[in-house]
């Protein structure tokens, strides 16, 4: 029987979005390049990073690295004893590791901090939460970019 | 500078709002160069504070991977009448403020 052009469509549908699947997945840590790893130790001391707690919304497919909304969300009570002291972004390929610092304290009532980032890269974009106990918690997210950020020529 | 602030005015007592600013300004990585290659130098925003009623309740450090015109929105609970002052510090002297007033009922 000879393929028929709905046959074909749906064929070449389904491989696609097979082959998509894994760009939009969060990939568990890995090694992280040269930079990335120093500018964390930083901020993090010798303290163990744990992940969970927080959330990394961005998108996982973005056209231009200019501007990228993003937004860090801890889950967390936000009372005086337990709450959010910092939440901090870090990338893995852009020129420089580190995106932005923000220092929250108990009357901020909610963790969440949103912003607009440039990407240079295809790379992974890191978010690290200090919690009032000292204890610092992570997420990751891979980020597909079409067009760079950051080091392209002034016209 | 011409800065957009995003507060409401009015709230009831312990309710958690979301603040959002936006101010203008060009964030120059100071990794680019121009046509003739030689490089831009780095101007950027380096500091953001919010304020409320003198009691600061939200800071950033920004770096170059912020986006031009950087947009920032935060929460914060509403604990009293009056002023929210927010500034942002930034490199070669920049400085701009900007402030909201909230009724807290």
């Amino acid at each position: 029987m000879p393929t028929t052009r709905r046959q074909f469509l749906s064929l070449a549908g389904s491989v696609t979005v097979a082959g998509t699947i894994p760009i939009v997945t969060l990939r568990p840590l890995e090694a992280t390049p040269a930079m990335l790893n120093p500018a964390i130790r930083n901020v993090v001391g010798e303290a163990q990073i744990r992940t969970g707690k927080v959330k990394l919304d961005i998108p996982p497919l973005v056209e231009n690295g200019n501007t990228v909304p993003m937004t860090v969300s801890v889950a967390s009570p936000m009372t005086a004893n337990d709450y959010v002291k910092s939440i901090h972004i870090f990338n893995e390929k852009n020129p420089q590791p580190n995106i932005g610092n923000f220092y929250l304290g108990p009357s901020s009532g909610r963790a969440q901090v949103s912003t607009r980032i440039r990407l240079a890269d295809t790379q992974k974009v890191v978010a690290i939460a200090r919690l009032s106990d000292d204890t610092f918690w992570q997420v990751a997210a891979d980020i597909v970019v079409t067009l760079a950020a950051c080091t392209e020529e002034m016209n | 500078m011409a800065a957009l602030i995003n507060v409401p005015s009015k709230a009831r007592r312990g309710d958690t709002i979301e603040i959002r600013t936006l101010t203008s300004h060009i964030m120059e990585t100071g990794f680019r160069h121009t046509a003739d290659g030689t490089l831009v130098p780095r101007d950027i925003i380096t500091s953001f504070t919010c304020r409320y009623n003198g009691t600061e309740i939200f800071r950033a450090d920004l770096f170059p991977a912020i986006a031009a015109n950087p947009y920032l929105s935060f929460f914060t609970v509403a604990k009293e009448s009056g002023k929210l002052e927010f500034e942002w510090i930034g490199d070669n002297g920049y400085s701009s403020t900007a402030s909201a007033s909230i009724t807290v009922e």
